[in-house]
């Protein structure tokens, strides 16, 4: 069957930066095509061309065999493609059903049309979603059901080509499993489908075709269940995964106090007393479905939360009233490296030497500039950073160097336990194994390491100890014999070991 | 819906205010103060339902005053005659406010100015046209019109019916047409409202268009109330109808609130400017007062604050 | 070195708002000199640059506010203000008293300041809506406290002397606007809390997760705010010998206007001071040179108005991403 969309000799930039090189893909009608590859590799910038976001900077997009050029997402839209987004598109301030109707809506003389709402619900009720009322302000959604508002106004739009950006990833089992029918009845009726995810289940379960891409390059396309799942992963990083993560230098001392203990600590329900130890020396893992308090855990220990209720105990004495700052500056010494690098962890229109100075600023003396000096080419250095010079703005960095730059902003003040959320998301291969081997000698030093991560393989092969969050409250801790991949994956589903499937 | 309770507390502070006012009104409550209290609030109230427009879509409106000062001087050369010329003149009078709107939306979507000095420039323009045009207040309206319009119908004001008649014919189809919907998300999200397809473009210029009509009705109406064109009364309509605004329960955020709310601040500030005026207070401390008042009811609009769960939430971006 | 790090150097680089609005009082300069030959005389440029020293220690005040990504619209009264009382201190019949003129009308700006940041450093309640309350109280406070008729009392000596008098030929007021431009340049390029002034108005949520006290930057840049706004109010109490009502009212949008102009952003984050100080002289040139020209008011005000929005236009057009 002729290709839907066809790309010819694709590329895009983003300010001298390669996001996608010379890439050649047809998508076809009736065919569910995984797209397949690491964070960085250039997925999300092929489905924002193919959705209209932005412009290829060289190459062609064909429709129907005929050439387009997409000024904005509505031009997509008007030939039937249409993107359901990862950062999802809502408006948090309209209601669900405003949403879905958003720009689509029939309308007679203006006016909405009744049946547009109609619709609506019946899209939310394919999926599974009828739960969902049309008329809850999205703001007030759990991830799960926003990410379920997200794929039912997609479906709002009969799409000719849908593409699903990582879109079950706060979903449970069942729901995905739904989302996945609907998917396979679009697909009977003709609809072209793109799917982008990081998780080999979903993958086996639904595709029929699997492209993996890589640095930004297409490497292979080929009929999904033709290569074994090491194959592909190969594929996807370029190298063995056993040469990918570090090994463990020194084991970590069970013995030493912890550094920070946490009892009880709980927050508008969204935290339900939760326990945690962390000793220096340990990298502890932080898993578990999206949006189950993992990421609210560490915002509480970095002081970002108000109104936590529970223990915090630092270094043998409790803490109160905890902002960043005065974890910043009270002993021992905490360091956040926040989840949004490009929002909360730099500032982007900033150089990298003033991003690098952002956390030590307020040690200079009478307030005046002085440049860090040893400490940040040092830092650079064992980092690896690969830069330009350092005034150049730190929006010039590749994802992966940027992340070095928050790192190295933090380890300049020399904290003695360190916080990530999700540190590798969206990094290129070689920074993210540079990043664990620095984790790994952090950790070797004696510090405290507390990694949030939505990366199995990586809480698997890094950490120490995983506590999986579910709902609010840690319901497994796995780590030694029991810290496995299809251990890990089942206890993000409240499912006992062996219940997932595979 | 939780989503309305500031409009409601607005409300409720009207509808005290309102009975302070008439209580302590000499006249007490009458056709007469009704009707001049409905005339005064109806002024502000068309100008603050301008700048809710502007608002929605996340701008700020500093041309309001200017414009209400121009379509007003406008009107005192246009709104005479015979009927056919009046009504063409009123319409030219809404089409000028029109087109000063458009400007303003024009130099915000396709130069990228911000908002805030787009409209602080452009005031200065309108006003400027507006002292050209009549730099003494002067002119004439329509009698028989101006006097329709500022009196009574069976007892009620006829500014309160064409206030609330207007102000239901623009919010009824608010949230319910496209075009209106899209305001909404183009002030709440802009960046998820583009990804959706939105044309964001033509939301900001039709709330700038609407903002640039309303602003038009209110120098109309100025000029049935006082009969001429004055081009110095810029200054009582800008920073009011901001003000008005928020009392309204509508953040400056944009992408929340409806033109009822703007309306009822505008109330506010004006039930609250009239009681002062008769309630003994020395005119020397009013305008304290008023600046007083303005003041704790935009901490009471932030109490919000003190309920919030997360520190990271007071920082945008 | 790729093309794209060459483009995106924070380091020196023309700057080019500056730059812009510098050709800008060029020209004008130029035009008006036709018009009225006069306008290019010594003595009349010289009055302009005293002229501008008003408008200039406003806008440096007014810079840091806005460079937050905040507006301080609070200054018309708080110049008012500060005149008002730093003209009664002085006019007291204790001559230990009248020393405190000054500080007193400073101090007077300085509260102003404090009182801003905090409501909006705590409360978080948008700048703009605020500093206009605020401004109305001021209002208030003032027409209750004179009895809404003119402010009595003198202009403390020490602002009669900087604002009317002259050094080795060049105006005092001139100079004065230097030492505080001086100090501005020194304190955005060479202190920690002009580096924050700059990253919050970038990125706030990012610098407070650095952990940073960002409360305190945002009191600090409305209290300098209003300090400026009281000295420059002072200083026109000394040019016309006494403070008068409504003082402050016709320098709000030249102040804001000759801020953006210059190059600063009002979301902030972006802008150097000498665009600032070049805006000033501008906007001070461009109303010299309309009333020069004998244009009724009104025309004078639309043309002011349209050559301030044709320079933003050009400016967001400058800066319009590429498709």
């Amino acid at each position: 069957m002729a290709p839907f969309v066809r790309l010819t000799g694709i590329s895009k930039h983003y300010g001298g930066v390669p996001a996608l090189t010379d890439v050649d893909l047809d998508v076809a009608p009736g065919v569910v095509h995984a797209i397949l590859g690491e964070n960085g590799a250039g997925k999300s910038t092929l489905m924002k061309l193919l959705a209209g976001v932005t412009q290829p900077s060289a190459g062609r997009i064909e429709v129907d065999g005929r050439p387009v050029r997409f000024a904005s997402p509505r031009d997509a839209a008007a030939l039937g493609i249409v993107c359901m987004f990862q950062e999802l598109s809502l408006v948090p301030d309209l209601t669900v059903g405003e949403n879905i109707v958003l720009s689509q809506a029939r309308t007679r003389a203006g006016f909405i049309r009744r049946s547009a709402w109609r619709e609506a619900e019946a899209a939310l009720a394919r999926i599974g979603a009828a739960h969902i009322k049309l008329n809850v302000p999205v703001r007030a959604l759990s991830l799960a059901d926003r990410q379920l508002t997200e794929i039912a106004k997609a479906l709002y739009r009969r799409p000719r080509l849908l593409i699903l950006d990582e879109a079950t990833s706060a979903l449970t089992q069942s729901q995905t499993a739904r989302v996945f029918a609907v998917v396979r009845e679009a697909k009977a009726a003709g609809a072209a489908i793109l799917f982008i995810s990081h998780r080999f289940a979903e993958v086996d379960a639904v595709a029929d075709r699997v492209s993996v891409f890589r640095n930004g390059q297409h490497v292979e396309t080929f009929p999904a269940g033709t290569r074994s799942r090491e194959a592909i992963v190969a594929l996807m990083i370029g190298q063995r995964l056993t040469e990918f993560y570090p090994p463990r230098l020194t084991p970590p001392d069970t013995a030493a106090a912890p550094l920070l203990t946490a009892r009880g600590l709980s927050w508008h329900g969204e935290l339900r007393g939760v326990d945690l130890d962390l000793r220096p020396g340990e990298i502890v893992g932080l898993g578990g479905l999206d949006g189950q308090g993992q990421q609210l855990l560490v915002q509480a220990l970095f002081g970002v939360l108000i109104g936590v209720q529970g223990e915090i105990t630092v270094a043998g004495k409790q803490v109160h009233r905890l902002t960043p700052n005065a974890a910043k500056r009270a002993w021992p010494g905490f360091a956040l490296v926040p989840e949004d690098r490009k929002t909360e962890g730099l500032i982007l229109d900033l150089s990298i030497a003033e991003n690098l100075q952002l956390a030590w600023l307020d040690q200079c003396r009478f307030g005046l500039l002085r440049d860090q000096g040893d400490i940040a080419t040092r830092l650079v250095r064992r980092l690896g950073l690969v830069y330009g010079g350092m005034d150049d703005a730190v929006s010039t960095l590749s994802g992966g160097n940027q992340q070095k730059v928050v790192l190295a902003k933090w380890l300049a003040l020399g904290p003695r336990c360190l916080l990530l959320l999700d540190p590798t998301r969206g990094i290129d291969v070689r920074a993210k194994s540079q990043i664990y081997s620095l984790l790994r000698e952090l950790a070797a030093e004696g510090m405290a390491i507390l990694l949030q991560s939505t990366d199995q393989e990586e809480l698997v092969h890094v950490c120490d100890r995983v506590h999986i969050f579910y709902q609010g409250r840690v319901n497994a801790v796995l780590e030694g014999d029991t810290l496995t991949a299809e251990a890990l994956v089942a206890a993000c589903m409240n499912l006992l070991p062996g219940q997932a499937a595979a | 819906m939780k989503r309305n309770r500031p409009l409601l507390l607005a409300l409720v502070a009207l509808v005290a205010l309102f009975a302070v006012y008439i209580g302590i009104h000499p006249r007490g409550f009458s056709v007469y103060v009704v009707t001049i209290w409905s005339n005064q609030g109806a002024l502000l109230g068309l100008a603050a339902i301008a700048q809710f427009f502007v608002v929605l879509v996340r701008g700020i409106d500093l041309s309001v005053g200017p414009v209400v000062a121009l379509t007003n001087v406008a009107a005192s050369y246009l709104v005479q005659g015979n009927t056919a010329e009046i009504v063409l003149g009123m319409l030219a009078v809404l089409v000028l406010g029109a087109l000063c709107g458009l400007a303003n939306g024009a130099a915000v979507v396709f130069a990228r100015v911000q908002p805030i000095v787009a409209t602080l420039a452009s005031g200065a323009v309108f006003g400027g046209l507006a002292l050209l045009l009549r730099p003494v207040p002067g002119g004439t309206i329509d009698d028989d019109l101006s006097d329709l319009l500022t009196y009574d119908i069976y007892g009620v004001p006829t500014s309160l019916v064409i206030l609330l008649v207007l102000t239901v014919a623009v919010t009824l189809p608010l949230r319910r047409t496209r075009i209106g919907l899209s305001m909404y998300a183009v002030g709440s999200a802009e960046g998820a409202a583009f990804l959706t397809g939105t044309r964001v473009a033509a939301a900001k210029l039709t709330a700038y268009a609407l903002a640039g009509v309303f602003s038009a009705l209110a120098g109309l109406y100025v000029a049935m109330v006082t009969q001429t064109g004055d081009a110095g009364i810029a200054p009582a309509y800008t920073l009011n109808s901001i003000a008005a605004v928020v009392l309204g329960g509508v953040p400056l955020a944009g992408g929340l609130g409806s033109p009822v709310g703007a309306l009822v601040g505008a109330l506010i500030l004006k039930t609250v400017s009239s009681v002062m005026f008769f309630s003994g207070l020395p005119p020397l401390a009013q305008p304290f007062f008023e600046g007083l008042v303005l003041a704790i009811a935009i901490f009471i609009g932030a109490i919000g604050v003190l309920r919030l769960r997360s520190r990271l939430d007071a920082y945008q971006r | 070195m790729s093309a794209g790090a060459a483009a995106r150097r924070t380091g020196w680089r023309p700057d080019v708002p500056a730059l812009i609005v510098l050709a800008g009082c060029i020209v004008l300069l130029l035009g008006g000199g036709i018009v009225f030959p006069t306008f290019l005389t010594p003595s009349y440029l010289l009055q302009q640059l005293q002229i501008a020293a008003f408008l200039g220690t406003m806008a440096a005040g007014a810079m840091p506010v806005i460079l937050l990504g905040q507006i301080d619209l609070s200054i018309p009264w708080t110049i008012t203000g500060a005149a008002i009382v730093a003209t009664t201190v002085a006019g007291l019949d204790d001559p230990v008293l009248q020393t405190l003129a000054v500080p007193a009308g400073l101090g007077f700006g300085a509260l102003v300041g404090l009182v801003n940041g905090i409501v909006v450093a705590r409360l978080r309640i948008p700048s703009m809506v605020w500093t206009l309350a605020v401004n109305a109280m001021l209002l208030g406070g003032a027409v209750f406290w004179t009895g809404g008729h003119k402010p009595r009392g003198l202009a403390p000596p020490i602002t009669t002397t900087l604002a009317l008098g002259h050094t080795l030929g060049i105006p005092n007021a001139f100079l004065t606007w230097l030492a505080v431009s001086a100090a501005m340049v020194f304190l955005l390029r060479r202190t920690v809390f002009g580096r924050y002034l700059y990253a919050i108005g970038n990125n706030e949520r990012a610098v407070f997760l650095a952990g940073a006290r960002v409360g305190r930057v945002i009191v600090g840049a409305f209290m300098l705010a209003g300090v400026l706004a009281a000295f420059a109010g002072l200083l026109l109490a000394g040019y016309a010998n006494q403070a008068y009502q409504g003082m402050g009212n016709p320098y709000l949008m030249p102040t804001i206007a000759a801020v953006v102009i210059g190059g600063t952003s009002i979301l902030g984050g972006r802008g150097s001071y000498a665009g600032t100080f070049a805006g000033a002289l501008f906007i001070t040139l461009l109303l010299s040179v309309l009333s020069v020209l004998q244009l009724p008011e009104a025309v004078r005000q639309m043309l002011f108005g349209l050559i301030i929005m044709a320079m933003l236009v050009v400016d967001g057009l400058r800066r319009a991403k590429p498709a």
